[in-house]
């Protein structure tokens, strides 16, 4: 287990991409320090989920430069975890690389304790609520040796409800096992509640039109004044 | 409420036993000759007779034996291909309209050419099983593999799954609710396609047994395998549907 990410990079050099004809990105700059969670607003269609494919590495970009030193690990939208194995077997792909087999059964214990998933090991992904499969998932890209996260839109399939319990889940988690965070989102509270800096993007293609630094310390409630500030400048970014 | 859940749970048994009724009826008051409509009576000591002489015994054995051979030849064989071709899309443009060319050809098409490449005997009617089951079964892996969600594959990759341990442990259990599937409708086939196999080119065998009764123009007898074949076609298949209950596949039929 390495809880510290110091040592991760995550870079974009004037990376430009396009699907044929359209241009997604142009020239885009960017830069994740260790440890920071980054959050990423944008118009639906701007390009967010592009610029997380290109930080994994699925895609390759037309033009320009992609540094990425550390284990890349991805949360999607939903349907992540693989049906045919249990909650503790799904964790368990997360663990692959631990040899050892008492230390693998350790962590897994840890991690089923840290999501609050205890007593659902055995149970099949068909069996939990869309809040439970997710922190599922959570605990399977903590586990072993990852140092960055990659988050697709994690929470927009749940309720309002679960929406809001899973972050404050997210911002506990992330404090007991720090990692450097890219964070996709179109819902603002998450943003504001989550993020170190949130970067507003604008209409395809993609550009940073605004960085804003969250410094108020987490967890934050939604009243919070530091929270409706940012949601403000968010919302007036968006033009909304 | 409590006379209804039991009339619910005994309605099979009550569709049977009216069937039957029926049946005694028609050739009570003798709508049909005696000879082209066996009474039940007729048929219940037929069972009998084929019990004592030891030949539905043999021709059961016979026909499962055909049926299990030519069966597990088709899936070992079907869905490694499928497998293969569901991630190939180059191989699957190339085979797939020849897969479907054969899937619609009647295996029964096959007849003279199975008679005449394997004689008499076991042969024949492995290979008629195996060419009704094997393009079936290949084209269902196939379509369920392509149409795995690509969601499945990225996590994968996220965890470097490779080459073989992607299909053991990604590709395959992924499509394995839909094979099992395929492996029902297939056996179906199989053991509609094993009578008609054994009428023609088998010494025994329940297909055998119908053919043998309708040239003694003994219709108990025949009436008595029909039996035999739809009961233990019934029964086969429960036991096949007992994989899907497998904590694995559950996913595959609950959602």
């Amino acid at each position: 287990m390495k809880d510290n990410p110091s040592t991760t990079k995550l870079i974009f050099e004037k990376v430009s991409h396009s699907y044929g004809a359209v241009s997604v990105l142009q020239d885009l700059n960017l830069e994740v320090k260790a440890g920071e969670v980054v959050v990423l607003v944008g118009p639906s269609g701007c390009g967010k989920t592009t610029i997380l494919n290109l930080l994994s590495g699925h895609i390759q970009p037309v033009s320009g430069y992609i540094t990425r030193e550390g284990t890349v690990r991805t949360v999607y939208q939903q349907d992540g975890l693989f049906p045919w194995l249990t909650v503790s077997e799904n964790i368990g792909i997360g663990l692959r690389s631990i040899k050892d087999e008492s230390q693998r059964e350790h962590e897994m214990a840890e991690l089923i304790e840290l999501v609050h998933l205890d007593g659902f090991a055995h149970h099949y992904p068909h069996q939990l609520s869309g809040g439970m499969r997710q922190r599922a998932e959570l605990a399977r890209v903590l586990a072993g040796d990852s140092d960055i996260l990659l988050m697709d839109e994690p929470f927009s399939a749940l309720d309002y409800q679960a929406r809001h319990k899973m972050r404050g889940e997210l911002v506990r988690v992330l404090d007991k096992r720090p990692r450097t965070v890219v964070f996709v989102t179109h819902d603002i509270e998450e943003a504001a509640q989550l993020a170190d800096r949130v970067l507003v993007l604008s209409k395809r293609p993609a550009t940073i039109c605004r960085e804003l630094p969250i410094p108020t310390p987490r967890p934050r409630g939604l009243a919070d004044d530091g929270v409706v500030e940012a949601m403000r400048l968010i919302l007036n970014e968006l033009g909304l | 409420m409590k006379f209804s859940t039991l009339f619910s749970k005994l309605s099979s048994v009550i569709v049977l036993f009216a069937l039957i009724l029926l049946w005694y009826i028609i050739s009570l008051v003798n709508l049909f000759p005696a000879y082209a409509f066996p009474s039940p009576g007729s048929v219940l000591a037929s069972f009998r007779e084929e019990i004592v002489t030891g030949r539905l015994l043999n021709d059961i054995v016979a026909s499962l034996w055909r049926v299990v051979i030519g069966f597990v030849l088709s899936a070992g064989l079907g869905i490694p291909i499928g497998l293969w071709l569901g991630q190939h899309l180059k191989g699957r443009q190339a085979l797939l309209p020849m897969l479907n060319f054969f899937r619609f050809l009647s295996p029964l098409a096959w007849i003279p050419f199975a008679i005449l490449w394997f004689h008499i005997g076991d042969k024949p009617a492995i290979f008629l099983i195996f060419m009704a089951t094997f393009f079936p079964m290949a084209l269902a892996t196939m379509v369920a593999v392509a149409s795995i969600p690509s969601i499945y594959f990225r996590v994968a990759q996220d965890y470097n799954y490779r080459g073989i341990e992607l299909l053991t442990n990604v590709t395959f259990p992924a499509v394995l609710p839909q094979v099992i599937t395929a492996l029902r409708v297939s056996y179906g086939i199989a053991w509609v396609v094993i009578v008609a196999a054994e009428m023609v080119g088998c010494q025994d065998g329940l297909g055998y047994g119908i053919w043998e009764a309708r040239n003694g123009l003994r219709l108990d007898s025949a009436v008595c395998y029909m039996i035999v074949i739809g009961s233990l076609g019934m029964g086969i298949d429960r036991l096949l549907a007992q994989l899907t209950k497998l904590p694995g596949v559950r996913w595959g039929y609950e959602r």
